[in-house]
């Protein structure tokens, strides 16, 4: 729950004590206190109904918060309504003035702030240059690809250099391709521009590649605030460790809690050293979690001598191209994955039992699921 | 089996691709003639076949060639300045005779005494009087001394004017103008001329109807597309609820309403607002508030179906670029919602433009409308002919009118296609 380092920059944005309810009933963000840093990419990951986007919302003006304050800038803006926050915003389905043309779309926070025609000229086009669409000023959005149509919402929401840029699942209506190539430009932006950005998605790849710092979303409550290394390296709770990468879930129970480490009992058999980083002592159950890169597939039982090793049942092997990952049953688990170079799951054959090990510190022991 | 595709691959580029497609595509295109050719029926008999007939009656002159055919004959090449000769005045009196032992004198009668007040008095009286066909070369003298008018050159001009087979002279009276004696067209007499301002008074409470709607129409059509699906239901069954009641019932019920002692003036004299009851109906007033209310829906459903394709995304995307809300609507809402006003006040519009039940109930005498004389003109007293040509002038203003629309509605497409 804590940030991953020492705040550097001052908070540009602070949520505190943040709640919103619509019906009155269910809170669909729960007490969110969040900073965000000036000239940070950060990311609201979740999946849907997680708060991400109402939270989103808030910081927008399109929802007020029910309870708790939001700062801007140390300035308190509950009550200041949309078009006075100075925050751009790029939707999900770009949102584009179909009656305008790109360079209209693109001149108008310009216009609505009263700039002089000269200025607004010089700003449109440097806009257009930036996202390479200079020859498509006098098109109507109708007549562009989805990609370009994302493009132009992006330089409208850049072109009166807001000091905030809220951005929600602007990609998710892309092909993959495509979206890759987008989230290296908007990387690119914001890295050049020195921009705040506030992106939401729940797209975990997604969220990886881009940003700076990620907060996951669920149920209302901030899960873990960290960089992505930290979290995929380090996740605070079982459904982080879900959420972010693919991940191995064995059940168990505390046998001995030492220092960072514990011994755990597994449901299916066989004892496990694990790192001991959500339980709360001896006796507890807990939900072991294993990335599959980190396991290694042995035949001898013997052979190499460790902590962790578990009889497995080759069920299926799944070639993927640059890797293969093999599905095997592990005490009671019958879909533990283990990634492989390609190639080496040619020699795995289907009902083969062979041994899996990995270390005690790439074993996370976290609250049961 | 190699052969057998090298052949079929020279058969297809023998034929051209373009007459291939539209053979593959021919029985479709039989099979949609044949699911609309029932409708594409009726409506040539019940549409295009009135409307054409009411235009050629707009034009068609038979009454006079069919009654009087030897003088229509005799004057065909009368240079109409002086009296014609004496070959006319046998030929007429002639026709007279003949058409008074068949019985047509007043048809002819009838369509001469449009042209020229009193025609019908000329006509009956010589048919009355002429006993007998004169003596060759007296037929002249013995029709001047029967009815001194037929030694008047306008009567003949009239005579003339009306024989067919086709005239402008309803055209030209439907818009208050008139031929001459000399054939130049000349405004007419004052007491005929009252078409134009009917057809002005039919445009501006069209126009005053059109307006009412759209400022009543769009906050409701707006409400009706931004209201959650549960309540902007109930909200649409009370718009359409004017659909599921009788035309004539709802402009009956204005009057218990408006009238005199009615609901809204014994309640407004109840709470002393007013000392003497107002007149709300049999006057203009009266006439807009019953047409407003009948025609409201028309106004507002296609307004609600522009509105309902606007995004909100929109709105939110302006205000998050800085727009004040006002702004906002009127730079980036309502010219989306410009081809639904356009469609909506057009529909609106024609439609008022041939309204007639409401104002000849609800109106006064100075309120009716172009559509009241028409009913007249075909019903009282059988003037098809002028009947026709107001309705020929209607039609052709409505045409052009939707043409206008048409060529707006064009370029509001090029310039906003609607996407997500």
């Amino acid at each position: 729950m804590k940030a991953g380092m020492v705040t550097p920059a001052p908070a540009l944005v602070r949520f505190s004590g943040i709640q919103k309810t619509y019906d009155g009933e269910h809170l669909v963000v729960k007490n969110l206190d969040l900073d965000i840093r000036q000239g940070e990419f950060i990311t609201l990951l979740g999946p849907s109904g997680s708060g991400k986007t109402t939270t989103l919302m808030m910081l927008a003006g399109f929802e007020v918060p029910t309870h708790g304050e939001i700062y801007l800038s140390e300035r308190p803006i509950k009550n200041v309504p949309p078009h006075k926050r100075d925050i751009g915003m790029v939707f999900q389905n770009y949102a584009l003035f179909p009656h305008l043309t790109i360079a209209e779309n693109i001149a108008f926070p310009l216009s609505v702030r009263k700039s002089s025609k000269a200025e607004m000229q010089e700003r449109v086009s440097a806009a257009l240059r930036m996202i390479k669409m200079e020859t498509f000023a006098h098109r109507r959005p109708g007549q562009l690809s989805g990609g370009q149509q994302q493009r132009v919402a992006l330089a409208r929401a850049l072109v009166f250099n807001p000091q905030l840029v809220l951005m929600d699942e602007p990609l998710g209506a892309l092909d993959k391709r495509l979206r890759e190539q987008m989230q290296l430009e908007i990387k690119q932006l914001h890295e050049t521009m020195g921009i705040t950005i506030v992106y939401v998605t729940h797209d975990q790849s997604e969220a990886l590649t881009m940003s700076d710092r990620i907060a996951v979303f669920n149920d209302g409550i901030v899960q873990q605030i960290d960089r992505p290394d930290a979290l995929y390296e380090h996740p605070v709770n079982s459904f982080v460790a879900h959420f972010i990468g693919e991940n191995n879930v064995l059940a168990g129970t505390v046998e001995t809690v030492e220092r960072d480490y514990c011994r755990v009992a597994l449901a299916g058999g066989g004892t496990i050293a694990a790192r001991a980083v959500n339980v709360s002592g001896a006796g507890a159950s807990t939900s072991l979690s294993v990335r599959p890169e980190r396991v290694a597939i042995v035949r001898d039982g013997s052979a190499s001598e460790g902590p962790n090793r578990l009889p497995a049942k080759v069920q299926n092997t799944i070639y993927l191209g640059d890797h293969a990952l093999a599905v095997l049953e592990v005490a009671g688990n019958a879909e533990f994955m283990v990634k492989l170079q390609s190639g080496a799951h040619d020699g795995l054959k289907h009902g083969e039992t062979v041994f899996v090990t990995f270390r005690p510190e790439d074993c996370l022991a976290l609250d049961p699921v | 089996m190699t052969n057998a595709l090298l052949t079929g691959a020279n058969a297809s580029t023998d034929v051209p691709l373009k007459r291939r497609l539209r053979r593959a595509e021919r029985t479709r295109q039989v099979k949609a003639l044949a699911l609309v050719l029932p409708l594409l029926l009726f409506l040539l008999f019940t549409f295009a076949g009135p409307i054409a007939g009411m235009l050629w009656r707009s034009v068609e002159d038979w009454e006079v060639r069919q009654v009087l055919p030897q003088t229509v004959a005799a004057l065909a090449n009368w240079d109409g300045k002086d009296l014609p000769d004496e070959n006319a005045y046998a030929a007429l009196a002639s026709d007279i005779m003949a058409a008074r032992a068949a019985g047509t004198i007043a048809i002819a009668a009838k369509r001469l005494n449009y042209a020229l007040n009193g025609f019908r008095t000329i006509l009956t009286s010589t048919g009355r009087n002429l006993k007998a066909v004169p003596e060759p070369g007296t037929a002249k003298e013995t029709l001047g001394k029967i009815n001194p008018a037929w030694r008047e050159r306008a009567t003949w001009t009239t005579i003339k004017d009306a024989s067919g087979p086709i005239t402008g002279f309803y055209l030209l009276a439907a818009l208050d103008l008139t031929r001459n004696a000399d054939g130049a067209i000349v405004a007419a007499p004052p007491d005929q001329a009252i078409y134009r301002d009917i057809f002005l008074r039919t445009f501006l409470i069209s126009l005053g109807v059109t307006a009412l709607c759209l400022i009543l129409g769009f906050p409701v059509a707006y409400l009706l597309a931004t209201l959650p699906p549960g309540r902007s239901n109930l909200l649409m069954i009370f718009v359409l609820l004017p659909f599921w009641t009788s035309l004539l019932v709802r402009t009956c019920a204005w009057i218990v309403l408006l009238q005199s002692k009615g609901v809204v003036n014994d309640s407004l004299l109840w709470l002393g607002i007013i000392d003497a009851p107002l007149r709300l109906i049999y006057n203009r007033f009266g006439v807009c508030v019953a047409m407003t209310h009948v025609l409201l829906p028309f106004m507002i459903l296609p307004l609600y179906s522009s509105m309902k394709a606007i995004s909100p995304a929109y709105m939110r995307a302006a205000a998050s670029l800085g727009a004040p809300p006002l702004t906002a609507f009127l730079r980036i809402y309502l010219p989306q919602t410009l081809p639904g006003i356009g469609a909506g006040s057009l529909l609106v519009f024609i439609l008022a433009l041939g309204y007639y039940i409401t104002p000849a109930l609800v109106g006064g005498a100075a309120d009716q409308m172009i559509s009241y004389f028409i009913a007249l003109y075909t019903t009282e007293t059988a003037n098809w002919g002028l009947a026709s040509a107001l309705g020929a002038v209607l039609l052709l203003a409505t045409v052009l009118l939707a043409l206008v629309y048409g060529k707006l509605v064009q370029g509001q497409q090029v310039t906003g296609g609607m996407k997500n």
